[in-house]
């Protein structure tokens, strides 16, 4: 189990998938994922594929019609997964918290391990928040990172 | 007995070759792109994570054909290495692909549809190749065998390098690098997901990986054949060959699969053919004189 705890650290894939989000944080997303950020450094591929995944990615408020979509991705994702959600709307609704159709924060639908805040969410930030569920997924294991 | 043990040590050690050189592709594509790149063992840390994913099957006979495109890959790359007969080899690593492509067909997703068909129509770009270079091997040494390749004092790159050239467009499509990066889309995720893997996911995933390190060292086997005499003067070929696809992975656009099939037939079957007529003009002067 060693090595397989070892490797989880090593290899998080993301996916990235845009609520109802302004395509700020999503620009910055995949500005983390440029030459100059370059977070294939730690084995982070952006993989768009939810049966691939370890690491969902979420931006932007939940709205009605995003809900669904969001569960049902989630639920394709094979264990052990975690989510981060970036931006100040994918944590509470931001702007939008008041709109007729936005539920609110992504928690509202699924489990959320790492908030990353801002608006938009810096590619900095966004490394950090994949490196800080890294963490938390190496202190469950008790492996060290 | 001996035979016995080249298997043995060639199925355990073929993944760690085919893992260490994929892990060096992408280290090298990162600096061509400018980029730092993943550690050398990347490869490996994603095959371990992957074994310990839940499993999630879309469909159960899907999971039959991947363990089948595993084993008729070993199988093939077993015939490379206990020097058997190429012909067999190849029709072998056909039925690989084939299998590969009916994993592909037996779940309900259009993605991975549409990544099965083209990896048909890969194999029909490929596959005449491969059969004029069993045909040209034949030609050479009036044998199919591969342990008569070794044999031989001639090297078959010196009347096959038409072929040789045929087989280097091949290369591409069986690394499934970039002109003709169709049926699993390494990098274009947005167009296709992930092709014909879209499907598969945690172990089965990696099962697919692993078959992909072993074709690699295939594939790169049948490139060192061709200066099969002095061995590693044909491992130097093959890495230089390798080296040379990741190049041209990292300076090409990704094409059509018409326009696959229309340059492989146009200027690979063409050069198998003409490299065969040539043989059978030779040998018919020979024959003469």
């Amino acid at each position: 189990m060693g090595i397989i705890a070892t490797s989880r650290l090593k290899s998080p894939w993301i996916m990235h998938f845009d609520n109802s989000s302004c395509n700020g944080c999503d620009i910055e997303v995949l500005a983390s994922l440029t030459p100059l950020y370059d977070i294939e450094r730690f084995g982070i591929v952006n993989m768009g594929n939810p049966k691939h995944t370890d690491v969902l990615v979420v931006t932007g408020p939940v709205n009605r019609r995003t809900a669904r979509v969001l569960k049902n991705l989630y639920d394709q994702i094979a264990d052990p997964k975690m989510v981060i959600a970036v931006g100040t709307c994918s944590i509470s609704g931001g702007v939008f918290h008041n709109c007729y159709n936005v539920l609110g924060g992504v928690d509202k639908v699924v489990p959320v391990d790492v908030y990353v805040p801002g608006c938009a969410a810096r590619p900095e930030a966004i490394i950090d928040g994949v490196v800080m569920a890294l963490q938390k997924l190496a202190k469950l294991q008790g492996v060290a990172l | 007995m001996n035979a016995w043990i080249i298997a043995i040590v060639t199925v355990i050690v073929a993944p760690f070759i085919g893992g260490f050189l994929a892990g060096i592709d992408r280290r090298i594509t990162a600096r061509l792109q400018g980029r730092f790149g993943p550690p050398i063992l990347q490869p490996f840390y994603d095959f371990f994570k992957l074994l310990g994913k839940s499993k999630i099957a879309a469909s159960r006979l899907q999971l039959m054909w991947i363990y089948a495109y595993l084993v008729l890959m070993i199988t093939a790359l077993l015939f490379l290495v206990l020097r058997l007969d190429i012909l067999l080899m190849m029709f072998i690593l056909g039925f690989a692909g084939v299998c590969f492509a009916l994993g592909g067909f037996s779940s309900r997703s259009p993605y991975s549809h549409l990544g099965a068909n083209r990896e048909l129509m890969q194999m029909l770009a490929y596959e005449p190749v491969l059969l004029f270079l069993a045909l040209g091997v034949y030609a050479q040494n009036g044998s199919f065998l591969i342990s008569q390749i070794y044999a031989s004092p001639t090297p078959l790159i010196s009347r096959l390098w038409p072929i040789f050239i045929a087989l280097l467009v091949i290369l591409t499509i069986k690394l499934r690098k970039s002109p003709f990066d169709l049926s699993t889309s390494h990098h274009a995720h947005q167009e296709l997901v992930k092709g014909i893997m879209t499907e598969y996911s945690g172990p089965y995933y990696a099962l697919i990986e692993l078959t992909e390190w072993y074709e690699i060292v295939l594939v790169l086997g049948i490139v060192s054949l061709f200066v099969a005499n002095p061995l590693w003067v044909g491992i130097i070929i093959a890495l230089a060959a390798y080296a040379l696809e990741l190049f041209i992975d990292n300076i090409t656009a990704r094409m059509t699969v018409g326009w696959m099939v229309r340059f492989v037939w146009s200027v690979g079957v063409t050069l198998c053919i003409l490299n065969l007529i040539w043989f059978w003009v030779f040998a018919a002067f020979k024959g003469v004189s």
